[in-house]
């Protein structure tokens, strides 16, 4: 394992997460992939709004800010016009299984050669926490004070159950919850990436991500947050590779 | 300014009829527009559309609501719907094998009926039916050269499909003589 | 040149391409369907990209990527579905990317009909979206003036860096007009140094986001208003018809425009001196046609597919609310040139006409 910083990170910018996110972790490890693939000149990084945005301002890549939920879409839009670069869709999942919900299942359909990397922390982080698409049952939100309650709220969306028999290259979950798990997620990038160099199609990737300030941990010495992952949020979503069509040359 | 409407079922070609009268004009350095009923309008299983051609530029693609120069009427319903928007002494070309021979005609406009499935369907072109009215109004009008609205014709579809089709002639040809036996406009 | 026979939606499409546009991406709706047929074959003739998405929503969003990416990118629909198309337009003006984006009206609100309207113009002049922008709107009345107006909307957008609105309707979209098509050209998505594409190393970072992120708060309303100064100032574009001794001046855009070009022949023909202001530019609205009247003018009549009068502030505005604006509109049918000889004579003896 390398122990430098990737070109890719700026050294000198705070990136305005808060203390125990995933974002910075998952940040890292795409820089990393970037790096050990080669792509740094030629890599597009397509963020959404909020949390995920902050991204911008901590890496040297060239970015398209797109609208809320439109992040995938967006990312299709521009790698159909410039097939020879390597874009990242970087959406929460508010923005790919919620109101983009769509753009995910008709951009998969269509089979776009992107990366759509789904950051799942379970909240709406920047909005202060409401309930998301994958809010646990029983989560505590400040718009599910009671506790998500499918019956009242709806259930929480699955990505594997809805993209699992789709013709397309990569569906995969991991997690950022211990340094096993972010080794295992870190190779899952760079497999999803190669994927679309080798111009296998559409990869969505969805990581496990803590958000201790909206989860009731906001100074989470203790790793309560990690801990909440473990055995809550990757018992009700399962880590693993649900899709991987043609597998991996370097495998 | 000439002022026509092509109106009928969807499939008997009316909106093809006025796309060969619009390039025929464009062709013969005229101004023309052409303008179809859509969408909708369409699925009832009608359709027409309005033909302008002139030697000015044309301001509006509408035919005027009493000013109808030529109507091309390939069932009852178009000569209802459009009968009243020809100007008198106006043109009425009657599709007579789907018009009834009893509906009454205005007495202020000319009046020529044409069977033109009947013809078509000896000619073995049953998609023919719009050129042999197109083919009864050049003879019958003052406006047309039939013998030009002919090469017209085939030169629409020489440069649709690229080659030649002779029975399209045919039945232009055919409605050809029943206008020319209704005499030309303004002759006795 | 060679004249052609085509559909003013497919005369726009094809015009498009000419300019250089490789990226469609759209939802059908009628009247605007055949720009999108058009460009399901045509595109991959010239190789570019065509895209039925799967929402007007997802078609302005994916022209915002490729816009971003640096092609010249096309969506086009009609009233229910350019509604839609809201959210991407505001984004695209907030963070200064050209793209055209076609409504080819219909009439009503909600559903409506798929008839000719011109009741989007408020939406189409003010901004239409959220936040403080508006766009440079153009609107055809000719089958001809498809294809120019398509052929230099992409240029505009370009200059400015802004999104350029194709005003058309129904009538415009769906008549066919013989037209003259421009030719060929190639655009480079390299064309431009704010283009996204990977960052080569001692470049400095392209942020395609807000512009007042990059620029600050401070700067940005200084920077946004000269943007807009410029594009008053160059881009209004009008004809004008038998003005120079009008008493009355007609004011129409695009098929009303064709009507009341024949109400202007009508009246002219009885002695009643009335001429014709055609917006192309309906933002910038021509105020240098207004400017350039002579005092004779008594009086103007908006005339459109409205049945609120959308353009009479415009009108008011840009004479100085120094002589009576009046209105005639329909709904759905199509201005009459009797009545609008009719309402104008009126309005030369003085009376008030008001819809």
């Amino acid at each position: 394992m390398k122990l430098s910083l990737p070109d890719s990170l700026l050294r000198d910018k705070s990136s305005g997460w808060c203390p125990g996110c995933g974002h910075g972790i998952i940040t890292r490890m795409v820089a990393e992939a970037v790096e050990e693939l080669g792509l740094e000149e030629n890599f597009i990084l397509c963020t959404d709004v909020a949390c995920g945005a902050l991204a911008a301002y901590v890496t040297k890549w060239n970015v398209i800010g797109a609208a809320h939920g439109r992040t995938i879409i967006a990312a299709a839009g521009a790698k159909r016009v410039r097939p020879d670069q390597i874009v990242l869709a970087a959406p929460g999942d508010g923005s790919a299984y919620s109101i983009g919900i769509e753009s995910t299942i008709h951009c998969a359909l269509r089979n776009e050669n992107i990366l759509a990397l789904v950051v799942n922390n379970c909240v709406f982080g920047m909005t202060g926490g409401q309930m998301s698409p994958e809010s646990l049952p029983g989560q505590k939100t400040t718009s599910s004070p009671f506790g998500r309650d499918p019956a009242r709220n709806g259930a929480p969306f699955d990505v594997v159950k809805t993209l699992g028999s789709y013709d397309i290259a990569y569906l995969a979950r991991g997690s950022v919850s211990s340094p096993a798990n972010v080794i295992r997620t870190g190779k899952m990038i760079r497999k999803a990436l190669q994927k679309q160099l080798d111009g296998q199609g559409f990869c969505l990737l969805e990581i496990l991500s803590p958000c201790p300030t909206n989860w009731g941990f906001p100074d989470d010495r203790a790793g309560k947050a990690l801990d909440y992952m473990r055995q809550q949020q990757e018992v009700f979503y399962p880590l693993g590779e649900f899709i991987d069509k043609e597998g991996s040359k370097d495998a | 300014m000439l002022e026509i409407i092509c109106s009928g079922f969807g499939g008997q070609g009316v909106l093809t009829a006025g796309l060969i009268l619009a390039d025929a004009g464009m062709e013969n350095g005229k101004y023309v527009t052409w303008y179809p009923s859509y969408g909708s309008e369409m699925r009832g299983g009608t359709a027409n559309c309005n033909v302008k051609l002139s030697d000015e530029e044309i301001a509006s693609p509408y035919c005027g609501k009493t000013s109808l120069d030529i109507l091309l009427a390939l069932n009852r319903a178009a000569a209802d719907k459009f009968e009243n928007t020809l100007r008198p002494g106006g043109l009425m070309l009657l599709n007579s094998s789907l018009v009834p021979a009893d509906r009454p005609c205005r007495q202020d406009i000319r009046v020529i009926r044409v069977p033109a499935n009947e013809i078509a369907a000896e000619e073995k072109n049953a998609q023919g039916v719009n050129l042999v009215m197109l083919g009864a109004m050049a003879a019958a009008s003052a406006a047309f050269d039939a013998e030009q609205l002919c090469r017209d014709v085939n030169h629409y579809f020489y440069k649709k499909k690229k080659k030649m089709f002779p029975q399209n002639e045919a039945c232009f040809r055919r409605g050809m003589q029943i206008g020319a036996e209704a005499g030309k406009e303004g002759e006795p | 040149m060679e004249k052609v026979l085509m559909k003013g939606n497919e005369a726009f499409a094809e015009a498009c391409i000419r300019a250089g546009c490789r990226f469609f991406s759209g939802y059908p709706i009628t009247p605007q369907t055949e720009v999108l047929e058009y460009m399901s074959w045509r595109m991959e003739q010239v190789g570019g990209q065509f895209i039925q998405t799967e929402s007007e929503l997802a078609g302005i969003n994916m022209v915002f990527g490729a816009a971003a990416a640096g092609a010249r990118a096309l969506t086009t629909s009609s009233g229910p579905g350019f509604s839609l198309k809201q959210e991407g337009i505001s984004y695209l003006c907030g963070t200064d990317l050209p793209a055209v984006i076609a409504d080819v009206m219909r009439i009503g609100s909600a559903l409506g009909e798929i008839f000719q309207g011109q009741g989007d113009y408020w939406q189409l002049t003010r901004g239409g979206g959220h936040g403080d922008y508006r766009t440079v709107v153009l609107a055809p009345a000719s089958v001809q003036e498809n294809a120019d107006l398509a052929y230099i909307a992409f240029d505009i957008a370009e200059k400015y860096r802004h999104p350029v609105i194709i005003a058309s309707d129904a009538a415009i979209g769906q008549m066919v007009e013989p037209v003259e098509l421009p030719p060929m050209r190639e655009h480079d998505i390299d064309r431009y140094d704010w283009v996204i594409r990977g960052r080569k190393p001692g470049e400095e970072q392209r942020r395609m986001k807000n512009v007042f992120y990059r620029m600050g708060a401070d700067k940005y309303p200084a920077f946004l208003l000269d943007k807009y100064r410029r594009m008053e100032e160059n881009e209004q574009r009008w004809e004008s018809l038998a003005v120079e001794d009008a008493e009355l001046v007609l004011v129409a855009y695009g098929i009303s425009s064709r009507v009341s070009k024949e109400a202007v022949k009508l009246a002219r023909s009885r002695g009643i001196p009335l001429g014709l202001i055609r917006p192309i530019s309906l933002w910038p609205f021509p105020q240098k046609a207004f400017d350039a009247l002579g005092g004779q003018v008594k009086g103007f009549l908006c005339v459109e597919m409205s049945i609120l009068g959308q353009m009479v502030d415009d009108v008011v505005l840009a004479c100085g609310n120094r002589v009576p604006v009046g209105f005639y509109g329909e709904f759905s049918q199509v201005p009459e040139p009797e009545i609008i000889v009719e309402r104008a004579a009126a309005m030369l003896n003085g009376k008030e006409v008001q819809a």
